[in-house]
C-alpha cells in the first residue's frame, strides 16, 4: 500500500523532475551548470528574506535568485574579472549570507536540514498545485520560445543577424531557471537543485538524435530517478533528496555501458 | 557564455535608390580606438561586394555593422525595410552535448518545408548528409551546411564572412564557383568577406579593400592596379593578386567528385580542364612579365587535385 505522503512526494518530484529536464538540457548546451549552483545557492537567502518580511517563500526564492543572476550579468558587462570568479564569488557569498541571516532568526524554528537538501516527504497538496501549475507554465513558455533560444544558444550572432534577440532569450531562459529552483527547493533542497537539472540531461545526451528528444528523454529519465530514489529512501531509511540524486547518477553511469554493442547489425553512420 | 548581441536595428529610414543598405562615414570604436572610420558602403539588391583586407582591418567589423550586430559609434546607417538576411558566421562551434543534425541546422531561425531542405542540401552538394551531426562533418562539408541554411531562408542579403578558410584549394574554387551561382539563382545580395588576397571572384561587382578605413574600391581590376592597393598589401601581392574566372568544364564535389558543367563555356576550358583556377589576363601582368611563369606553378594545383 502505498501511503498519502508517498503518493504526494512521488508526484511532487515527478513534476518537478519534468519541468527540470528541459531547462538542465539548455544549461548543459549553454555550459551554465555553475550559473544554475550559484543560482540556487542564493536561494536559502531568497528563503531567509520570505520569512523575514512574512511573504510566500516559493516567491522570496525567485525573487532572490534572479537579482543574483542580474547582478551576475551587470558585473560580467562591468569586466575585470573572469565569469567564473564572479560565479564562485556570488555562489558561495549569496548561501553564507543565507546562512547568516538565517541563524540571525530568533524565535522561528527553521529547518535548515531541509532547506538544503530537500524536505520532498513534507509535501502537501499547496505545494504540488504550486509544482504542477507553476511547472506548466514553465513548460509552456519553454515550448514558446524554444526555436529563438536554441538559436541563440547555438549562435547567438546568427540568431541576431537574421532578426532573433538572443539577449531577450537569455533573459527569459534566466527567469524560467529562477522560477524552475523555486519550486525544485523543496524536493531536493538548494545543494542539489543543479544536479536534479544537469545529471538527466547528461545522461540522455548519448541517447537523443536530436535536442527535443534529449528533452524528452531527460525528462523521463528525471523522473524514474524520482521514483526509483524515493522507493529506496523509503527501504533504507536515507535522506530522500539526496537519494533522488544518487538514483539519477545510476541512471547516467548505467547509460555509460556499451548499450551498442548489444544491438548487432547497427553501425554507426559517420564514424 | 554566449557573446552580447544587441538588437539589430531593421527599422531605420529605408535607404534611398533602392540600395538595400547604405553606410556613410560609418566608424566603431572599442577602448579609445577605431576599428574601423569613415567607411562609405553601399549594397544593391544583387550585387557581389568582396570585403578584402589584412587581419585585423576590420572586415568583420563591417560586416557586422552591415548585419546590425554592432551600433557604429561614428557615420549614418540607412537600411531597406524587410531585408531577409542569410549569415554565414566565420567561426562557428557546435557544443558537442548538443544532438543537432545538419536538417535540424536547417531550421534553426526558421521552419521550412522538408522538401526545400533536401533541395538546399543537394544544391550545395551534401544531399546525403541530412541526418549526419553537425559535429560530424569536415570543414568544407560545414562550411556547406551553413551556406544550404541561409540560402533556404531566400535571404536578399546573403553575408558570407570568409566562407572558403579550412576549405582545400579544390573545395574553394568549388566554394566560390557556388557563391557566383547560388547569386544566379536566388538573385540576392551578397557580402562576401575575405583574407585571401589571392582570389577575389571576377563575378565581384565591387571589391572594397579595407585597413581600418576604405583605401581603395571598385572593379577588381581597377583594385588590383590601385597604388593604395600595392602600398598596403606590397608588390608581391599585387602579383599574388589572381582574379579567379570560370574556365572550366567541370568541378569538384566535396568528396572530389567531377561534377559536369553547362556546356557552351569558354573555348579555353580544354586547356583548364582540370578544375584548377586561372589566372585572368589584366592590365597588370605587364607590370611582372620576367616573374609570371615563377608564380604561375605553386598555384596550379592540377595535378594535386585531380587524382581520381
Amino acid at each position: 500500500m502505498v501511503s498519502d505522503f508517498l503518493l504526494h512526494a512521488a508526484l511532487a518530484g515527478i513534476g518537478v523532475a519534468i519541468v527540470a529536464a528541459p531547462l538542465g538540457c539548455f544549461v548543459v548546451w549553454r555550459r551554465m551548470a555553475y550559473f544554475g549552483d550559484t543560482m540556487a545557492h542564493s536561494a536559502l537567502l531568497g528563503a531567509a528574506a520570505a520569512i523575514a518580511f512574512d511573504i510566500d517563500a516559493t516567491l522570496g526564492v525567485f525573487t532572490i535568485s534572479v537579482l543574483v543572476a542580474l547582478a551576475l550579468l551587470a558585473l560580467e558587462r562591468r569586466g575585470g574579472l573572469a565569469t567564473d570568479t564572479l560565479l564562485g564569488l556570488l555562489s558561495h557569498s549569496a548561501l553564507a549570507v543565507g546562512l547568516v541571516v538565517m541563524g540571525m532568526m530568533t524565535g522561528i524554528r527553521l529547518d535548515l536540514f531541509g532547506y538544503l537538501f530537500g524536505d520532498i516527504l513534507a509535501v502537501d497538496g499547496r505545494d504540488l498545485a504550486l509544482i504542477w501549475g507553476g511547472g506548466a507554465v514553465i513548460l509552456g513558455l519553454l515550448a514558446y520560445i524554444w526555436r529563438p533560444l536554441l538559436a541563440a544558444t547555438v549562435a547567438p550572432d546568427v540568431a541576431a543577424a537574421e532578426g532573433m534577440n538572443p539577449a531577450r532569450q537569455r533573459l527569459i531562459f534566466m527567469l524560467l531557471l529562477a522560477g524552475v529552483i523555486a519550486i525544485a527547493m523543496k524536493i531536493v533542497g538548494i545543494l542539489l537543485i543543479t544536479a536534479l537539472l544537469i545529471i538527466p540531461a547528461a545522461a540522455a545526451r548519448r541517447i537523443a538524435h536530436g535536442p527535443e528528444a534529449m528533452a524528452a528523454i531527460a525528462a523521463g529519465i528525471g523522473a524514474l530517478a524520482v521514483v526509483g530514489g524515493l522507493a529506496a529512501a523509503v527501504q533504507a531509511d536515507t535522506p530522500a533528496g539526496p537519494t533522488i540524486v544518487v538514483a539519477a547518477l545510476v541512471l547516467f553511469l548505467a547509460g555509460l555501458l556499451p548499450w551498442a554493442r548489444l544491438r548487432p547489425g547497427k553501425e554507426t553512420e559517420h564514424g | 557564455m554566449d557573446a552580447e548581441a544587441p538588437k539589430p536595428d531593421f527599422a531605420q529610414a529605408p535607404a534611398p535608390g533602392g540600395a538595400l543598405f547604405r553606410a556613410q562615414g560609418v566608424g566603431v570604436r572599442r577602448g579609445g580606438d577605431w576599428l574601423i572610420r569613415g567607411i562609405d558602403l553601399t549594397i544593391d539588391p544583387g550585387e557581389i561586394v568582396t570585403l578584402i583586407g589584412p587581419n585585423g582591418s576590420g572586415k568583420s567589423t563591417t560586416a557586422k555593422v552591415v548585419l546590425g550586430l554592432i551600433r557604429p559609434d561614428a557615420g549614418k546607417i540607412e537600411r531597406a525595410a524587410k531585408v531577409r538576411v542569410g549569415y554565414v558566421p566565420q567561426r562557428l562551434s557546435i557544443d558537442e552535448t548538443l544532438p543537432f543534425s545538419v536538417k535540424r541546422l536547417m531550421t534553426m531561425t526558421g521552419p521550412a518545408p522538408e522538401a526545400d531542405i533536401r533541395a538546399a542540401l543537394a544544391r550545395v552538394g551534401i544531399g546525403h548528409l541530412a541526418d549526419a551531426a553537425v559535429q560530424r562533418l569536415s570543414g568544407g562539408e560545414f562550411q556547406r551546411a551553413l551556406m544550404a541554411r541561409a540560402i533556404l531562408r531566400k535571404p536578399d542579403l546573403l553575408v558570407l564572412d570568409e566562407p572558403v578558410q579550412g576549405v582545400d584549394f579544390a573545395g574553394e574554387v568549388a566554394l566560390y564557383e557556388l557563391i557566383r551561382d547560388i547569386r544566379n539563382e536566388l538573385g540576392c545580395a551578397i557580402l562576401l568577406i575575405s583574407h585571401d588576397l589571392h582570389f577575389v571572384m571576377a563575378e565581384t561587382d565591387r571589391v572594397l579593400c579595407l585597413n581600418q578605413h576604405v583605401c581603395c574600391a571598385g572593379t577588381p581590376q581597377s583594385v588590383a592596379a590601385d597604388p593604395e592597393y600595392r602600398r598596403l598589401f606590397g608588390p608581391r601581392a599585387v602579383e599574388a593578386l589572381a582574379v579567379y574566372q570560370h574556365h572550366h568544364d567541370h568541378a569538384h564535389g566535396p568528396h572530389g567528385e567531377v561534377i559536369p558543367l553547362r556546356a557552351g563555356g569558354d573555348p579555353d576550358a580544354h586547356s583548364h580542364g582540370d578544375g584548377a583556377v586561372c589566372h585572368a589576363h589584366h592590365e597588370h601582368d605587364h607590370d611582372h612579365g620576367p616573374h609570371h611563369h615563377d608564380k604561375d606553378v605553386p598555384d596550379d594545383p592540377a595535378g594535386a587535385t585531380d587524382g581520381q
